[in-house]
This record gives C-alpha cells, sequence and structure tokens, in this order.
C-alpha cells in the first residue's frame, strides 16, 4: 500500500506541476487530500504490520501520522485562501501557484514517509525531501527577504542533515562491530546493548545536532526562525507544527535505540542541556520581538525546548512528550492560520503595527485568545495537561533546580507572549485608517475553532485509543 | 596505499587554509576528488563491480570535473572577485586547521575499534570540521559552498570505511552529494544573483530581530 500511496502521490504532485488552471489544482488539491486520509485510514488498520522493508506504521508513526492528516487538510484549505488573496494584490502567477501546490504535495508526502520509514537510512531520506520541499515554498514571496530565508533555510539544513548522516555513520561502525548490517531501527534496538559506547555517544551528538535544525531544538533553531518570518503562513503552520514533529520523530527513534544501554543516562543530560537552552534562547528573544511570526517561531522553540527536557527527564514525561505534541501542533497551527487573517487586516506582521483585532474580526481576536489560553498552558487547556505531567516527571526525579529555572522562564515568555498578543486584541491601533479593512467572514477562522477545540477536548476526555496508541509508542523505553 | 592518499588528503586541507584565491580552492576540490577515486578503487573490493562503476563515476566524473567546472562558470557568470576575503589572517586559519587534526588524531586514540582503521575517522573529521572553519570564516556564499562540498567529501571518506558490509548507505550519502551540491549550487547560486547586486553574505543578513 505504501507504494500506491507513493505512486499516486507522484502523480497528482505531477498533475499539479503541470496544471495551469485554478479550479484543476483545487481539484488536484482535494484528490490529494483523499488520498492522504485514505492512507491514514488504510493505516489505522494495518498496524505494526511491515510494508516494502522499509515501512513500518507503529505507534509513533500513527499517531504524527493522523496529526499530519488533519494538519494537511487545514493547510491545503488555508493555502487556497492566502493565494487568492495574494493573487487579488499582486496577482501571483499561475506558474508560481503550481510550483507552490507541489511543493506543498511534496513535503506532505516526505513527511508521510519520515513518520513511517522503520530504516534508518529511510528516515533521513525523507528528511532531506522535506528539506527542499520547505526551501521552495519559503522562497514563494521572491522578496529579498524569502532568497535570504530559503538559502539559509536550505544551506544550514543542508549541513544539519550531513551531521545526521555522519552520526548514522557512526551507528552503522558500531552495528557492524557487532556483527549485524541490518539497520532497521528494530535490529538496532535488539543488538543495541552489545555497540561500543563510544560510537554510539558520538552518533547520538551527530543525530541530534542534525535533526534539530528540523525540530527546531537549541543548536539548529535559527534557520527554523528566519524561514518563519517570510514562509506564507499555511506553510510556517508546517513547519512549526508536523515539520517539528519529524525533527522529533527522527531524534525519538535514536533515542528508543540508545535507551536499551548503559549510555542512557548521559543521553537524558544532552538532551536536558539542549531543552534548558532552548527555553532559555526563547524566552530571552521573546520579551524584544517585534514581529508576530518571530514571536511564535520562538514560542516553537520554547515549546520544543520543553518535550526535550520531558524526553531527557524520563517517567511519565515520556508519556507527556507526546501528548505536549499533539496539542502544540494544533495550537500552534490555529495561530498561524489567523496570523495570516491579522496580516489581512493590518497589512503588517509588526505588533507595533497592530491593534484592536476585536473590532476588526471578532471571530479571529476569540481565536488569539483561546490560542494564548492554550500556548501558555493555563489550566482548561489540553497543554496545561501534558506541560504539568512534564513538570510533575521532573519533580519525581529530584531536578528541582532546573525545574525552579524553566518556571521562571516560561513565566517571562508568557509575560511577553501576554503582553505581544493583548495588545493586538484590545490596544487602539496607532496611525491606522480602517476604512480598507474589508469584511473577513468566520469560516476562515473555522478550522482553528476546530483544532483549539480538539486541544480543549482531548486534553480532559483522551479517547482510550490515544492512550493506547501513545503508551504503544513509548513501550521500547525503561518505565 | 590508501594511508598515503588520505595523508595527502589531510594536507590538502592544510593547503585550504592558507589559499586566497577561488581558483586555488577549486583546484584543490578537483585534486580531492581525484584522492578519492584513488582510495575508493583500492579499498572498495568487495561490493559489485556495477556498484562500484557508479560510486568510481562519482568520485571521478562528479567531483574532479563536472563540480569544478561548473563553479568555474559560476564564478565567470557572476563575476565574483578571485579573492576569498577571510576575515582571519593565513597563518592563523593554518593554525586552527591544524589544531582541529590534532584534535581529531586525539580523539581516535580514544576508540578500540577493531573493525574501522583510525585514518578514516581522523581524515573524515578533519574535513568535516575544516569544511565547517572555511564556512564560518570566509565571507562570499560561494566559499560557503565550497567549505560545505568539503565537509561532503569527509562524509564521503567515512562512509567508504564502511562501504565493504553496506553499500547502501555509501549510495545514500552519494545521493546527498548529487542532490545537495546541484540544488545548493545550481539553483540558489544563480537566484541570488538575479535579486542582489553583490553576492556577498552581508547583503543575506537582513533577517533579525
Amino acid at each position: 500500500m505504501p507504494l500506491y500511496y507513493f505512486i499516486l502521490a507522484v502523480v497528482l504532485i505531477g498533475c499539479l506541476f503541470f496544471a495551469r488552471s485554478k479550479t484543476l489544482h483545487h481539484i488536484l488539491l482535494i484528490l490529494f487530500n483523499i488520498l492522504q486520509w485514505g492512507f491514514t485510514i488504510y493505516e489505522c488498520f494495518h498496524f505494526n504490520t511491515e510494508q516494502l522493508g522499509y515501512f513500518t506504521v507503529d505507534g509513533v508513526a500513527l499517531i504524527m501520522l493522523i496529526v499530519l492528516s488533519i494538519l494537511s487538510t487545514t493547510s491545503s484549505y488555508h493555502s487556497v485562501g492566502y493565494l487568492e488573496h495574494q493573487h487579488k494584490f499582486h496577482t501571483t502567477p499561475l506558474r508560481a501557484q503550481a510550483i507552490y501546490y507541489a511543493a506543498l504535495g511534496i513535503l506532505i508526502m516526505a513527511q508521510t514517509g519520515a513518520f513511517l520509514a522503520s530504516h534508518i537510512a529511510a528516515t533521513w531520506i525523507f528528511v532531506e525531501l522535506t528539506t527542499f520541499a520547505a526551501a521552495v515554498l519559503i522562497y514563494h514571496e521572491r522578496t529579498e527577504y524569502a532568497i535570504e530565508a530559503s538559502w539559509k533555510y536550505l544551506f544550514v539544513c543542508s549541513i544539519a542533515i550531513t551531521f545526521a548522516f555522519i552520526g548514522i555513520l557512526f551507528l552503522s561502525i558500531s552495528a557492524q562491530e557487532a556483527g549485524t548490517i541490518n539497520l532497521s531501527y528494530q535490529s538496532l534496538i535488539q543488538h543495541a546493548a552489545t555497540f561500543n559506547p563510544f560510537w554510539l555517544k558520538l552518533a547520538f551528538l551527530f543525530i541530534i545536532v542534525g535533526y534539530s535544525a528540523k525540530m527546531g531544538l537549541f543548536p539548529m533553531h535559527t534557520v527554523c526562525i528566519d524561514a518563519h518570518t517570510v514562509a506564507p503562513p499555511p506553510i510556517s503552520a508546517f513547519i512549526s507544527t508536523t515539520l517539528m514533529n519529524v525533527g522529533f520523530v527522527a531524534i525519538f527513534r535514536t533515542y528508543t535505540i540508545i535507551a536499551s544501554t548503559s549510555i542512557l543516562p548521559w543521553a537524558n543530560n544532552i538532551l536536558l542541556i539542549s531543552g534548558t537552552l532552548s527555553v532559555f534562547v526563547a524566552a530571552v528573544y521573546l520579551l524584544r520581538v517585534n514581529h508576530f511570526k518571530r514571536m511564535s517561531a520562538y514560542s516553537s522553540l520554547e515549546n520544543m525546548g520543553i518535550v526535550a527536557i520531558g524526553l531527557g527527564t524520563g517517567g511519565i514525561g515520556y508519556y507527556a512528550v507526546f501528548l505536549h505534541l499533539i496539542f502544540h501542533s494544533f495550537t500552534k497551527a490555529s495561530l498561524f492560520y489567523q496570523i495570516q487573517q491579522v496580516h489581512r487586516v493590518y497589512k503588517s506582521y509588526l505588533i507595533r503595527n497592530t491593534g484592536g483585532y476585536f473590532k476588526y474580526y471578532t471571530p479571529g481576536a476569540m481565536v488569539i485568545l483561546l490560542v494564548f489560553i492554550c500556548i501558555t498552558a493555563m489550566p482548561p487547556s489540553g497543554m496545561f495537561i501534558s506541560e504539568f505531567m512534564i513538570f510533575r516527571a521532573m519533580f519525581e526525579k529530584h531536578y528541582i533546580g532546573l525545574l525552579v529555572l524553566i518556571l521562571i522562564l516560561l513565566t517571562l515568555a508568557m509575560w511577553a507572549l501576554g503582553k505581544n498578543f493583548f495588545r493586538l486584541i484590545y490596544a487602539p491601533p496607532v496611525n491606522f485608517d480602517s476604512s480598507h479593512v474589508g469584511k473577513i467572514s468566520l469560516k476562515e477562522s473555522l478550522s482553528q475553532f476546530i483544532l483549539l477545540g480538539l486541544v480543549f477536548y482531548l486534553g480532559f476526555n483522551p479517547p482510550q485509543q490515544m492512550v493506547d496508541l501513545i503508551n504503544e509508542a513509548i513501550k521500547n523505553l525503561p518505565h | 596505499m590508501t594511508n598515503v592518499l588520505l595523508i595527502v588528503f589531510t594536507i590538502s586541507l592544510l593547503y585550504l587554509g592558507i589559499a586566497t584565491r577561488l581558483l586555488t580552492y577549486i583546484r584543490i576540490f578537483a585534486f580531492q576528488g581525484l584522492l578519492l577515486f584513488g582510495v575508493s578503487f583500492i579499498e572498495l573490493t568487495q561490493i559489485t563491480t556495477l556498484n562500484l562503476i557508479f560510486i568510481l563515476l562519482e568520485t571521478i566524473i562528479f567531483k574532479t570535473i563536472v563540480v569544478p567546472l561548473f563553479m568555474n562558470y559560476v564564478i565567470k557568470k557572476n563575476k565574483i572577485t578571485r579573492d576569498s576575503e577571510p576575515y582571519l589572517p593565513s597563518f592563523i586559519s593554518l593554525i586552527i586547521i591544524t589544531t582541529i587534526i590534532i584534535i581529531t588524531f586525539i580523539l581516535s586514540n580514544a576508540i578500540n575499534a577493531s573493525h574501522i582503521s583510525k585514518i578514516y575517522f581522523v581524515v573524515a573529521l578533519s574535513a568535516l570540521f575544516a569544511g565547517l572553519y572555511i564556512i564560518i570564516t570566509r565571507r562570499k556564499i560561494i566559499t560557503h559552498v565550497m567549505g560545505f562540498l568539503i565537509v561532503e567529501n569527509g562524509v564521503f571518506i567515512l562512509s567508504l570505511a564502511v562501504g565493504n558490509k553496506m553499500p547502501m548507505l555509501l549510495n545514500t550519502g552519494i545521493l546527498l552529494d548529487f542532490f545537495l551540491s546541484f540544488l545548493v549550487l545550481g539553483i540558489f547560486v544563480n537566484k541570488i544573483k538575479d535579486v542582489f547586486k553583490e553576492p556577498d553574505m552581508q547583503t543575506l543578513s537582513q533577517l533579525r530581530d
């Protein structure tokens, strides 16, 4: 089945690339989403079976695949809106639109492949493919900023991906010494205990640095931030959510290999350091940020830092990490979709140019308010539960000093986010001519209400299937 | 013989540190391609002939001929000045690259590995960090790309160490080579020129807080 999926996806992407009519684009995009959902549903019923030799749908893959399919649908929908709107003012040529849709298709397909891959090299190839697709999409607006950001994204991600490849090579050296040449995750987990710890340490270090560019974690986070600033909002929503999940899955699978060896405490320390530095950098930059999308990007950095800390802490933290990733994906995607409407009203992403959003677009302001509640992990939202679990895990493992530090940093971040969000919603705008603000219909915000509703609902009433899936995903980790 | 080739490769990294003209960089790069051809020809004895031909073509055609010629073309077409414009003097570059080699040497002594010869490890990591050093300390975008290609050479050497048993990884590495070199070199170096007058790193620093 994955074979058919990839063939059909490539055919649809090819059609999207060569089609030069708007209606045709929309039909093909709908077909692509039907394919994506069909494949997702098919995989739900073929749990834990190996397909094509390089793909297995395990717990991790299925959770991320479902999140991806949900966000693909919403991102496709908002992409259409974005291109229509842009077309009206800047007349995007149909060719550019075709490239946009084709790259979007490649991005979705590559992410699907990266989640499902059960072989370490297969994961790597698909991650590389996401870099290419994302760089094309970042370049979409063709401004000086766009070319700078896409160049940086491509270049730094290329170096990062090379680092990850070196990590894989170290892992393969240690596997070879232990007498196996099978690099599927299952075989690696089985043989990991006999691997040379020196090579494993080097491998983990290189892999975490390499994939941190995708996950938006500390050492290589800068590319993601710059990419967000210029990428079209529906694409930012992808880079900030599912693409970060791709990075996480790649790191997580390596971590699972490490988990049964003697160097686990060392790997945990690396994750804790990386996570803490991410939260620190995010908090510091959030205090002085003046651009909405950069602010959201730093907020993603902060959340990925929390995820890394949760993974490094262990215990109940493992479970919470997945919960946090799911909720973060939905929340952050909503925020970026809404930023698109904010830009439509104010024609600017700069925070100082905004204000009084409640007056111009009430449903949008409601979305921003809900996003604020979710992203700062206030009680009724699901992210409160996941962050609370991570902090509880830290408390149980006696990381009290670190916990206090993280909480102080998170308070600073919360203050900065609140200041900027409330300025957008309530403060009177300065030098703003409101006469040209058109009416924005409710349907532009509908997807965000659904996604945020999911965050609230799943936080308090997690369906049994979801709990089982997460437990399945972390079954190879020490309890 | 492999050892001699790899040591010459390491010496070429030192020469890279003091090179000031872009043409010298390109020549060093072509020369390294030739060395890699030699190493893979001698070392890869256990893989199938077809695979060997593919790998040899990659080193001799792609690394030694196509990429250097293409870089030459890019430099001519974009009228890039011939100087490499380092931020640091050559002498310091030389010391730093020497330090990198010594550190990887010391690091390699910490391994008690049986299968992999240490020399691969030392040369590969030296190339990796020397390439990164070039990227950090040079001003032009084209020198960044060259630094990246040096990093790729390092990766290629490391993948040769496991190439006999796992040719699949070797091929994946080559895929990385083709894919990224074309993407980075071909599309973007030309696109950047279209938008900016001067393909210099300073023009690409507008995105900040």
